[in-house]
């Protein structure tokens, strides 16, 4: 191995920043999935018998089903029944105010850096927390009702405004979609839930932070977002969780409805915690997330910035239903050490004169491998869909991976179907060519993957875009050669 | 500024620099001229630091310090500027953000503090003015999709701004057509002072006719077998290097 090769291998090797755990005062339930244990905590949150009902529905499709082995993922058996599925921090009473937390929460939260206490307000971020299994707060809700918005924990949804959930709930992502949809929908213990009402354009970003901290916890959110004609939403998801020798599951469920020219654009800045050098421990992400452009001219845009969790399964997908509709995805996919990631998305062009755009960027460093997996579809009745395909691996040093497996099913032969892959190597020539002129090994291999993600950097709200800029820079710390 | 002793560089075992000995005063001006691969190139990147060439005698003085004992970075901030043979194309990075953060970078190390936006457009702009290239040069990604020429002069603009004290440049004139190449003389010339001094690797003589140098040293095999002032360079487009080489094969 080269020098620079050793330099880039140092640079990539660095900590994880989040890794600690809080002492929080936790109700946790005992370990194991059975039909009690879904009961349980449908009670727990005193919910309505429908959805529990739905809830045992989706148990007994799981149960029918198999995990997928598709997947490019090396992946250490998962017994289900040696995972907790319920912890949220004790909550004695109802709170009036963020005062009266749990202070070591708030501390949590605080080292977290979320704007709880609504500091934030000039920066125009509204906050959805959820640790572990429960959503702990919300801000900004008053400001947001006024507009007829609806920005909420997925239980006080199921509380607050049953209809909406029962009628979309599934719409998007059927129970039995997935193995672990399927799962999710059965024991899923809260999440977000943002309705944006006919012609209203959010005048924030909303943003949820998902944690877990609980060990051997599996933490299953739900995020429904509905978008009502004419209506825009920009929606941020950011996630951490605590270094832990065993490997924790998360498997989330994400829908998304937008109606006539509704646009949500939905940006995930993923940081779970990978596991340490040797590939010990580590989050397994997997992820279902889906949106349905459902009528004329809807627009869904994915914009995913992956660098954390051991394992990432995700497809976030765009079915374009409604004529003229759109859909694009825009992914950073970091892996390092040992992670290994199988990501992608799925374009279904249905309507007519649909659009699809995706912009994939892999990274890979280590011993990682990084997938590349995605479907593009042209339906019988879209005439003229186009899509536009591109895929670009950056490989650090060379006992890692990258892979791309796009496919394509077209069934009309009016669309377009446009596809690019490069794969390239963080050359020692272009490292050289840096420091020469002055700048050290760490800020030339940042600048070069800034460069390569620029384009994806670009689809991101501004400061979410400065944030995941620093995130891929820790990341990658440690990493270069 | 710059002693050469008994330079001895091997690249995955093979010996290429067999005891170069090169000595350059501040001002000065030396050209290395040689066929292919003599090891021209080798000895540009050995001066700024690139890995994979191994030193396995000899030393290197820049300025009383050791140069092979610091990094191709701090070889750079303290003033050891390598303009490529072939620039490098980084995707994404603009050209001017790319320059800025050299200039910082630079700039920092001398104990300067950065240049705030405005002085930078305004050093930027002057200097791209004077090399004849066009300005939206940097908002295109930095030599992506440029043509040779543009690279070349790209290399002579980001030394205009880091104002080494000493430049390498290696084989600048390769690529470039007549116009080009007096354009970027020019830069290389306005250049010259007292304080500064540069190593110019080529091929031709012709760049010699626009860069005029104060010393030509001939590399071949790996050592300087002969050194003269701008005549020999001239002596050898009429001549080639054969007869060089017979001649030092009989002094060996």
């Amino acid at each position: 191995m080269s020098d620079s090769m050793q330099t880039l291998e140092k640079h990539t090797q660095s900590e994880y920043k989040y890794g600690w755990s809080s002492d929080i005062d936790m109700d946790m339930i005992p370990k194991g999935l059975n039909e009690d244990v879904v009961r349980l905590i449908s009670s727990k949150k005193n919910e309505p018998e429908w959805l529990l009902a739905w809830r045992l529905e989706a148990f007994a499709k799981w149960k029918q089903m198999k995990e997928p082995d598709w997947a490019k993922l090396n992946i250490a058996p998962i017994d289900y029944q040696d995972i907790i599925y319920y912890a949220a921090p004790k909550k004695q009473k109802k709170l009036n105010s963020l005062d009266e937390a749990d202070p070591e929460l708030l501390r949590t939260f605080e080292r977290l850096g979320i704007p709880l206490n609504e500091r934030k307000v000039l920066a125009g971020v509204a906050v959805d927390a959820v640790i572990d299994s429960v959503s702990v707060t919300t801000t900004f809700k008053t400001k947001l009702a006024e507009l007829g918005i609806i920005f909420c924990s997925f239980s006080e949804a199921v509380q607050e405004h049953p209809d909406l959930v029962r009628k979309y709930l599934g719409s998007v992502v059927p129970q039995n979609d997935n193995y672990f949809a399927a799962l999710n929908s059965a024991v899923f213990s809260d999440g977000s839930f943002c309705y944006i009402p006919k012609g209203v354009r959010c005048p924030m970003e909303l943003s949820t932070y998902f944690r877990i901290n609980a060990a051997n916890t599996g933490q299953f959110e739900r995020t429904l977002i509905v978008a009502e004609d004419d209506s825009y939403v920009s929606y941020l998801e950011g996630c951490t969780a605590p270094m832990r020798d065993e490997n924790q599951l998360h498997a989330a469920v994400v829908e998304i409805y937008a109606k006539d020219r509704a646009f949500v654009k939905y940006s995930t800045v993923q940081n779970w915690y990978p596991g340490d050098k040797d590939g010990k421990g580590g989050v397994y992400n997997f992820v279902t997330k889906r949106g349905l452009c459902s009528g004329y001219k809807s627009r869904i845009s994915w914009t995913q910035v992956e660098t954390g969790s051991a394992i990432t399964w995700k497809y976030p997908s765009c079915v374009l239903k409604g004529n003229e509709s759109m859909g694009e995805f825009y992914s950073i996919a970091v892996t390092n050490n040992h992670q290994q990631a199988d990501t992608g998305t799925k374009m279904i062009h249905l309507g007519k004169n649909t659009r699809s755009t995706i912009i994939s960027k892999g990274i890979s460093a280590g011993f990682s491998h990084n997938t590349y997996r995605g479907l593009v579809k042209i339906g019988k009745r879209a005439a003229n869909a186009h899509n536009y395909s591109e895929c670009d691996s950056l490989l650090m040093g060379d006992r890692c991976g990258a892979h791309t497996f796009p496919y394509i099913e077209i069934e009309n032969s009016s669309g377009k179907v446009e596809h690019e892959a490069t794969t390239s190597k963080i050359g020692a020539d272009q490292l050289f060519y840096c420091t020469q002129r002055g700048l050290s090994i760490e800020d030339a291999i940042n600048l070069i993957v800034n460069g390569y993600c620029k384009e994806v950097f670009n689809e991101l709200p501004m400061e979410f875009a400065v944030e995941a800029q620093k995130l891929l820079e820790i990341s990658l710390e440690g990493s270069v050669g | 500024m710059l002693k050469i002793k008994d330079l001895k560089v091997s690249v995955e075992d093979t010996p290429i620099l067999k005891g170069v000995n090169l000595e350059i005063k501040p001002g000065e001006v030396h050209a290395i001229m040689g066929p292919n691969g003599s090891g021209k190139s080798t000895l540009g990147f050995v001066l700024a630091g690139k890995d994979d060439y191994e030193v396995e005698g000899g030393s290197v003085e820049f300025l009383g310090q050791d140069l092979l004992e610091l990094d191709a970075d701090e070889r750079a901030r303290e003033g050891v500027f390598l303009g490529f043979q072939y620039p490098v194309e980084i995707p994404g990075v603009s050209n001017s953000n790319f320059l800025k953060m050299i200039i910082n970078s630079i700039r920092k190390s001398r104990g300067q503090e950065e240049l705030d936006a405005a002085s930078m457009l305004r050093l930027l702009k002057e200097k791209i003015a004077s090399l004849g290239m066009d300005l939206s040069m940097l908002k295109r990604s930095l030599n992506d999709g440029f043509s040779g020429g543009e690279k070349k002069r790209n290399e002579i603009l980001q030394m205009a701004v880091l104002e080494p004290k000493l430049a390498i440049l290696d084989e600048t004139d390769s690529g470039l057509d007549i116009d080009a190449l007096k354009v970027v003389s020019e830069g290389v010339n306005s250049m010259r002072s007292s304080d500064r001094s540069f190593l110019v690797i080529t091929h031709y003589q012709r760049l010699l006719n626009y860069i005029v140098p104060d010393y030509v040293h001939v590399l071949i095999d790996g050592k300087i077998v002969m050194s003269g002032d701008k005549s020999l360079a001239l002596e050898l487009e009429e001549r080639g290097y054969d007869w060089i080489k017979e001649q030092s094969s009989v002094t060996v």
